[in-house]
């Protein structure tokens, strides 16, 4: 009888936990379901046993929990069946387990959703950076001139072909070692378009090793392309537009072979590039060749600013096509861009100052609306 | 027709991708797992048209002579028998590939890439020579994070190692976040471009 007593007076001790509330998990493909819960306020409990009970069926256990846990995932769900869970806060005394069971959730079902709230904020920049960019091709339709800063790097490729023209020798393009879909690539591709149209009009010999077997059947379309657009098919060679291999260091070799032994007049590294990218400027430095390059990789980009002549730093990569070509809708999205900065910078001051102030005026905490708070 | 088919496919599949990211139901998964699949498929095909350059530029190489056609003698003799031993013997441990694979491909591949710590050195001699005025502070710059890191930094004075942290930590990552808003800008406007079929030059040029 005392036994039973004490006992009795040891399980009343054990507070469990309360306030369990399960609710659908927000922004994903389904059959998951998210379980919150107040801790117990017993200090000495070992953790917690969740049971999860489908409706119609008992209870089955799902997991032993530890005892600052306060929240479960459970992605063992299916989708439109209703559930309900139940947490038992658990300690153990001597050579017994005492466990005290909280209250039952609330009916919960799972399902996937068609828009993920959390990503409201890319939607809302990418509507106002696509309208400023739209904004902008329009007004360059309408014939309005529109200022662009020089690019000494891009500035330099006439002088670049010009120089290899006059030396009779080749010119070596390297458009990255990434894949076609890598938007450095797609830039590199765009701005090899305008540099073969130039060789082929002043008649060079340009090489163009490939690293991807995609890269190498887009690079070799562009070359041609460029030298028929300006009606000169019969310069293009298509087997100095060729695929080496895909490894990294392999590839590295090759281009370095290349440059020691044909020793080109102008080198240029356009694309995206890792630990490679200063073995071949190195090289083609100690050749002697003119170099340009350029790169999205602001890790490699150190390395290009001291091996090579001319750098083109991130997003001038991207505008080099526009800049080479002067299309004036390509030129428009360029001001379309730099109007985002502006939207951007000015976003990033606001921003702070709001996060500043809300520690003292609460009701600026509006930026967690967007969470960014 | 030609030009036609392909913008049409990249406006379709750059609108599909863009909404793509905001949709986390299962069917908006599984059409993006089915373009993923297509993806690797079309990447083996296009590897085949690759190898076939590859074989073209050193066959053409070795018939005309031009300069360095016995090192393409090696890289065809090089791709005949890894492929020859891969089907063979199979791709598996202790397999001849296997053997390739250690014992030639990983030192080689080493050793290129060893090479680059003296073209470090080359390439910092030449960036440190101060010229000019961005030359010097560089050269400054580096030289205090250089021994800020190394424990005679901290013997010549405790606030070495901060001060290196800070160059790291303020400046340096102000202006790589500066270059990555704009990266990331330049990346949106391209695609945008591209998309919307204002940049052709992937196509191989030819404008509106």
């Amino acid at each position: 009888m005392h036994i039973f007593l004490i006992t009795l007076m040891l399980v009343s001790q054990i507070s469990p936990p309360s306030c369990v509330t399960s609710y659908d998990t927000p922004n994903d493909a389904g059959n998951s379901i998210t379980i919150h819960w107040t801790l117990s306020t017993d200090p000495n409990i070992a953790g917690y046993k969740l049971f999860r009970t489908q409706q119609g069926q008992e209870p089955e256990f799902l997991s032993f929990l530890s005892p600052f846990e306060k929240q479960y995932l459970d992605e063992n769900v299916k989708n439109k069946i209703p559930y309900t869970y139940q947490i038992t806060a658990f300690k153990v005394v001597g050579n017994d387990t005492l466990d005290a069971g909280s209250a039952v959730s609330n009916i919960v079902t799972s399902s996937p959703q068609w828009f993920n709230t959390k990503r409201l904020n890319v939607l809302i920049g990418i509507v106002i950076f696509f309208t400023l960019i739209l904004y902008f091709i329009m007004h360059a339709r309408r014939g309005k001139k529109l200022f662009i800063r020089r690019i000494a790097g891009l500035d330099a490729v006439d002088e670049a072909v010009g120089r290899a023209t006059e030396m009779g020798k080749p010119i070596l393009y390297v458009p990255g070692l990434s894949s076609v879909s890598d938007i450095a690539t797609i830039a590199a591709i765009n701005i090899l378009g305008e540099v073969a149209k130039k060789t082929a009009q002043y008649e060079t010999t340009l090489l163009v090793p490939n690293r991807d077997p995609i890269v190498y059947t887009v690079a070799r379309e562009v070359v041609k392309e460029a030298y028929t657009s300006v009606g000169r098919p019969d310069v293009y060679k298509a087997d100095n537009i060729f695929f080496i291999t895909d490894s990294q260091f392999a590839y590295a070799a090759a281009v370095d072979g290349i440059m020691v032994r044909e020793k080109p007049a102008t080198n240029f590294f356009l694309g995206m590039f890792w630990a490679e990218s200063l073995i071949l400027a190195e090289t083609g430095a100690n050749t002697g060749a003119i170099q340009i390059a350029g790169t999205d990789s602001i890790f490699q980009l150190p390395f290009f600013i001291t091996a090579c002549d001319y750098t083109l730093i991130g997003e001038e990569l991207y505008a080099a096509s526009a800049y080479l070509s002067r299309e004036p809708l390509l030129l428009g999205s360029l001001v379309g861009q730099d109007y985002g900065k502006i939207v951007i910078v000015s976003i990033v001051i606001l921003a702070t100052i709001l996060m500043m102030l809300s520690a003292k005026i609460p009701v600026l905490n509006i930026l967690k609306l967007f969470n960014i708070g | 027709m030609q030009r036609t088919i392909p913008l049409a496919l990249c406006l379709g599949f750059g609108i599909f991708m863009i909404i793509q990211f905001f949709i986390p139901h299962p069917v908006s998964n599984a059409a993006y797992d089915i373009v993923l699949k297509w993806i690797r498929l079309i990447t083996i095909f296009a590897l085949v048209l690759g190898v076939g350059s590859l074989s073209m530029h050193h066959t053409t190489k070795i018939r005309r002579k031009i300069t360095g056609w016995q090192y393409s003698i090696v890289t065809i003799i090089g791709v005949i028998v890894t492929a020859v031993i891969g089907l063979v013997g199979g791709v598996g441990r202790g397999s001849g590939l296997q053997v390739i694979f250690q014992n030639i491909f990983i030192p080689v591949n080493a050793t290129m890439f060893s090479i680059l710590a003296f073209y470090m050195a080359s390439a910092a001699y030449r960036a440190f020579r101060a010229r000019t005025k961005e030359a010097t502070i560089l050269l400054i710059a580096a030289f205090i994070v250089m021994l800020g890191m190394v424990p005679i930094g901290s013997a010549i004075s405790k606030r070495l190692p901060e001060l290196a942290e800070w160059i790291l930590t303020v400046p340096n990552t102000a202006a790589k976040r500066g270059i990555i808003f704009g990266l990331a800008l330049g990346s949106i406007a391209t695609s945008l471009k591209i998309i919307l079929g204002i940049e052709r030059g992937w196509l191989g040029g030819g404008r509106q």
